[in-house]
């Protein structure tokens, strides 16, 4: 979190809504740990990260749903999952993740 | 929904938590992440460090979603006297709730600790009506590097790189300069062992001190001032030779066995470093393969050339 609080606060500067998507738990292998956070600004803009690379596409698409009005959520994203099984982790973890607006 | 992300909308927990990370203050951010107040939000601060400076502004405001009437107040009625916590921000949804994540985020901080845990509606142990998301933001390990030398600016950007808060301390003032460590967050002109003296007892199993000064003048006092705190790493640069030299010294000085074996010394992994860059590597990924537990070779515990 500490290292994306520069854009956030500049994104909010300009008026820009922002959604926070934090890694709550991992099963399995995964990249990074629970508190891991990125932030996507309305725009599409995006600070941090919640994976080496593997979901960040996806969360993306969840975070402007959020921020158009979708309601905060959970998302779970895994090597099997058959909700998400276009993207996934290619180690073969599970990541969860809580996706809200940042209105907080 | 929408509009409670409207530019505008104010922030006081996110503000609080903003405040708390810049000035590296410690603290565990609780947030309910299923149950019927998804989203409510509680922070929980330690005993002690409440006061600090730039983050008192923000109590007081308005709170977050589905929690009307109770939040936004130090220590809500429910949270009050609760053991060890100077105070809180926000509500889960009910006193109870708040209670025992309190509780709960406190030892999860104290632990170092991220993960969910779950709960009956007003806390109840062992239901599972509310998952709760807590959140630890320890301190920042800290990292004393002892001896301005060539060595010691590639190690402060590389602690710097993985979040140490950095002190450089050396007793020559001509050594010891900002413009030299411009990323350390101190540099110090003092004796290593008065150094210990003041800041030892704050030091913990996260913390390292590095000896980089190859002087047995300045490196026996540190080395015997860091045995005495409960430091995590000690690492103690140097040949071979001065090793062997510096023990003799130490026994000399009173180090006992147990002492000498907490010592990492020559420090760093037996990766062939030559560079101040690359001998910095080895150094902390030595800090990291002890803190898990990994089997890697150290210099400390093999014999060939230090360099590669």
């Amino acid at each position: 979190m500490r290292e994306i609080l520069d854009d956030i606060e500049r994104w909010r500067r300009l008026g820009r809504s922002v959604a926070l998507a934090r890694v709550i738990d991992l099963e399995g292998s995964g990249p990074r740990m629970p508190g891991a956070t990125m932030a996507v600004a309305d725009n599409g803009e995006v600070a941090g990260s919640v994976s080496g690379g593997c979901v960040e596409g996806a969360v993306v698409a969840e975070a402007l749903e959020v921020l158009d009005g979708g309601g905060r959520r959970l998302v779970s994203f895994g090597y099997s999952d058959d909700e998400a099984f276009a993207v996934g982790l290619t180690c073969g973890g599970t990541v969860h993740l809580f996706i809200e607006p940042l209105d907080w | 929904m929408a509009a409670d992300s409207a530019p505008g909308t104010t922030t006081p927990i996110f503000d609080t938590v903003a405040s708390l990370l810049r000035d590296e203050s410690a603290f565990a951010l609780a947030t309910v992440v299923e149950g019927p107040a998804a989203g409510a939000k509680l922070l929980v601060r330690p005993e002690g460090t409440q006061g600090t400076e730039g983050t008192q502004g923000t109590e007081g405001t308005e709170g977050t979603e589905g929690t009307e009437g109770t939040q936004g107040t130090e220590g809500t009625e429910g949270t009050e006297g609760t053991e060890g916590t100077q105070g809180t921000l926000g509500t889960l949804g009910n006193a109870g709730l708040d209670r025992v994540v309190e509780r709960d985020a406190l030892g999860e901080l104290a632990a170092g600790r991220s993960g969910v845990r779950h709960y009956g509606e007003h806390g109840e142990a062992r239901e599972d009506d509310v998952r709760v998301f807590i959140e630890s933001f320890a301190q920042p390990p800290r990292m004393l590097i002892f001896g301005a030398v060539d060595f010691t600016g590639a190690l402060v950007r590389i602690a710097k790189v993985l979040g140490y808060r950095v002190t450089v301390c050396d007793a020559r003032e001509v050594f010891a300069t900002r413009q030299r460590f411009p990323l350390a967050d101190d540099v110090v002109v003092d004796w290593p062992n008065r150094l210990l003296d003041q800041v030892g007892a704050e030091l913990g199993q996260r913390d390292a001190v590095c000896v980089l000064t190859h002087d047995n003048k300045f490196d026996v006092p540190a080395i015997v001032s860091a045995l005495a705190t409960e430091v995590g790493y000690i690492g103690v640069m140097g040949s071979r030779r001065t090793h062997e030299n510096r023990l003799v010294r130490l026994s000399e000085a009173g180090v006992d066995d147990a002492g000498l074996a907490r010592l990492r010394s020559p420090l760093g992994l037996d990766i062939g470093a030559r560079t101040p860059e690359e001998t910095a590597i080895s150094i902390v990924a030595e800090i990291i393969a002890l803190r898990t537990g990994r089997s890697v070779r150290a210099l400390s515990s093999s014999s060939g050339p230090i360099h590669g």
